[in-house]
């Protein structure tokens, strides 16, 4: 178990600058995911704590030890790969001792760790297959058990699941909470996938350009989000927003600095009537996305397209429909796309709309 | 189905039939056929010997030494440039100018024919004003006689064999390590190997079907020198470069005893056949193919 600090990291690789003034702090045990949009930098901050790429400039500590010239294998870090990266020229067997023997661990201590730890993932009946034999799930579990069977003080994760089918990623999603649940390691873990972020994380940093956006947890993270780039990367469908020019129907006080208003498409209420206060849009119904549970639904208005997300609600069938947002579920953003909190807007009331109704 | 459906595909393979048959399947038994024969290319008649040439062939001297010369030259030339040439991709195999250039230069000689090559090397090895023994000169040594004495004539066949060869050879190991991922290395130093078992381990595992096809067609190409055997020693200094091709040569076209030569080839097509087919079984079982 360890925390991992990393202190004005920067990256160059040749003349470009991908990371810039790092600075992130990875609790303890915690369940950390590093998500952004693919060139954010968050496989290259992954690989750097791994040891797998130097850094340009600043510190990397894991459990206080400064490791910026600390050999990979030194680290006690343990790293699953996207595409696995097992030894084809071993059996599954072989992968998972590989580590044990380069450190020097007796053979009989070996066999007893390969067993339990085959136990724990379910490998035992494949054990001296080579990898292409075993499917891409199988595959995944030899990876975690190769990680596992150090016992290290971190797990670093590069997109683990990206390469299993929906199914078996969902399945897997599970028994990755339940297994860093049981080790209560410091696990890091990347992905492009804000939903696995948001399912798997009890620490999500979202990055872009190199840069640290937000590192919350994920309710935070999804109700208080700090910038318009977090806003609209955390949710599916994604958060709805528009420029401030545009708006109609909505008073935002003159002296504020807000660009940008936004709303959660889940927030919205499509024919609420008039018992609901908030600002009111008129619109025309685009596309409906009916999941059984919820549906989603585009909407064409004057200020530009935005979606509404409803859940356990009959199909709306008529095409033009009013939606109202109630006024406490706005979000307020900077001209710069940093949120501004403590802006009160009132909709304006010449009740047009009501009485289009 | 129709009979033009039963007939298209062997329609569309007879071209490379026909050509396969003329010109690899029916020179192949018409030399076995020939070899039983006393034959002069151009009398009228050919004798009817059985095996007579082969017993021959088996009684003469001269052949057991042109058989162990094949043997010797083949084995050092093969091991020699699949050693040198995987050493030379190890280091050749990342990206640099110079790097780059080093692969070019040493892959140059596979493009030039191989007369050439013998003429160059002819001159280079020469005892008196060759390059060679001026350079050994300069570091202090006694020149060498190279292709002019019977005990280093050979060796310096394969000295040439291995400059032609090793540029391929690297070339297509280069490929053979490019293929190989890199997040498995880095697994590797995540799991503290250290680099000769990474090296021992996964890297050479993984170059087997490399290994095994680089092996195959130095084994081959070797058992068949031929041109610069002709063009630098014609077999000599006193029969110490005599290979089976040239062998089979200077008996077919020189002393015209064709039925003799097409025995000597009949052995040599032999041995190649078997040595591959054990190759394959041996070693296959072995090779890695991802």
């Amino acid at each position: 178990m360890a925390k991992i600090e990393l202190t004005n990291i920067s990256k160059r690789f040749k003349d470009e600058t991908v990371i810039d003034n790092l600075n992130l702090t990875i609790k303890d045990g915690s369940f950390t995911v590093l998500v952004g949009p693919s060139g954010c930098g968050k496989s290259t901050t992954l690989r750097m704590i791994a040891g797998l790429e130097k850094q340009s400039g600043g510190d990397i500590l894991i459990d206080g030890k400064c490791v910026n010239d600390t050999p990979s294998g030194m680290r006690d870090v343990a790293m699953v790969f996207q595409n696995y990266a097992l030894y084809p020229t071993m059996t599954v067997r072989g992968n998972i001792e590989f580590g044990l023997k380069n450190r020097g661990v007796a053979k009989s201590e070996r066999e007893k760790l390969i067993k339990d730890i085959s136990e724990i993932v379910g490998l035992t009946p494949h054990l001296d297959k080579k990898p292409q034999s075993l499917s891409g799930g199988q595959r995944q579990r030899v990876a975690l058990a190769r990680a596992m069977v150090k016992q290290p003080k971190v797990f670093i994760l590069d997109e683990p699941l990206s390469n299993l089918d929906a199914k078996l990623r969902g399945q897997m999603r599970t028994e990755l909470i339940q297994l860093h649940k049981r080790l209560g390691t410091t696990f890091v873990y990347v992905t492009h996938d804000q939903v696995e972020a948001m399912s798997m994380g009890d620490e999500i940093v979202v990055m872009n350009k190199g840069v640290i956006q937000q590192a919350d947890s994920p309710m935070r993270l999804y109700h208080d989000p700090a910038n318009l780039f977090t806003a609209e990367f955390i949710g599916t469908p994604a958060m709805n927003v528009m420029k401030r020019s545009e708006l109609s129907g909505l008073d935002v006080p003159d002296g504020s600095a807000a660009g940008y208003v936004g709303f959660r498409p889940e927030q919205a209420l499509i024919g609420a009537g008039p018992e609901v206060e908030g600002w009111v849009i008129d619109g025309e119904i685009m596309t409906r996305e009916s999941l059984g549970s919820e549906q989603i639904y585009q909407i064409r208005s004057r200020m530009g397209v935005f979606f509404v997300k409803a859940f356990l609600a009959p199909l709306v069938s008529e095409d033009r429909v009013q939606v109202t947002i109630p006024c406490g579920q706005l979000y307020f953003f900077g001209a710069d796309g940093e949120r501004l909190r403590g802006i009160e807007a009132r909709p304006l009331q010449p009740a047009a709309g009501g009485a289009k109704a | 189905m129709t009979v033009w459906q039963k007939l298209r595909p062997y329609g569309m393979v007879a071209p490379a039939i026909v050509i396969f048959s003329m010109f690899f399947i029916y020179p192949i038994f018409y030399m076995i056929y020939l070899s039983m024969f006393d034959w002069n290319f151009v009398s009228p008649t050919k004798t009817f010997v059985g095996l007579q040439n082969f017993r021959d062939l088996l009684a003469e001297p001269d052949f057991l030494k042109v058989l162990s010369n094949t043997t010797v030259y083949t084995a050092l030339t093969v091991s020699l440039t699949t050693g040198l040439a995987l050493l030379l991709a190890l280091w050749l195999n990342r990206k640099s100018l110079f790097h780059g250039f080093v692969q070019g230069a040493v892959f140059s000689p596979h493009i030039i024919s191989l007369v050439s090559i013998s003429l160059l090397w002819s001159w280079l090895m020469d005892p008196e004003y060759g390059l060679l023994n001026w350079v050994i000169g300069l570091a202090g040594f006694d020149p060498l006689q190279w292709l002019s004495h019977p005990s280093t004539a050979l060796v310096s066949l394969v000295l040439v064999a291995v400059w032609k060869g090793l540029g391929y050879n690297a070339l297509v190991f280069i490929a053979g390590l490019q293929s190989i991922p890199a997040e498995i290395y880095e697994a590797a130093e995540l799991d503290r190997s250290k680099p000769w078992t990474t090296f021992m381990k996964l890297t050479l595992p993984m170059l087997s079907p490399t290994i095994f096809f680089l092996v195959i067609i130095n084994l081959i190409g070797s058992f068949q020198v031929f041109e610069t055997i002709a063009i630098m020693t014609q077999g000599g200094p006193v029969n110490s470069t005599n290979t089976l091709v040239y062998y089979i040569y200077e008996y077919g076209f020189r002393y015209f005893k064709i039925g003799y030569a097409s025995a000597a080839g009949v052995i040599l097509l032999f041995i190649v056949g078997v040595l591959t087919i054990v190759y394959f079984k041996l070693l296959s079982r072995r090779v890695h193919y991802r």
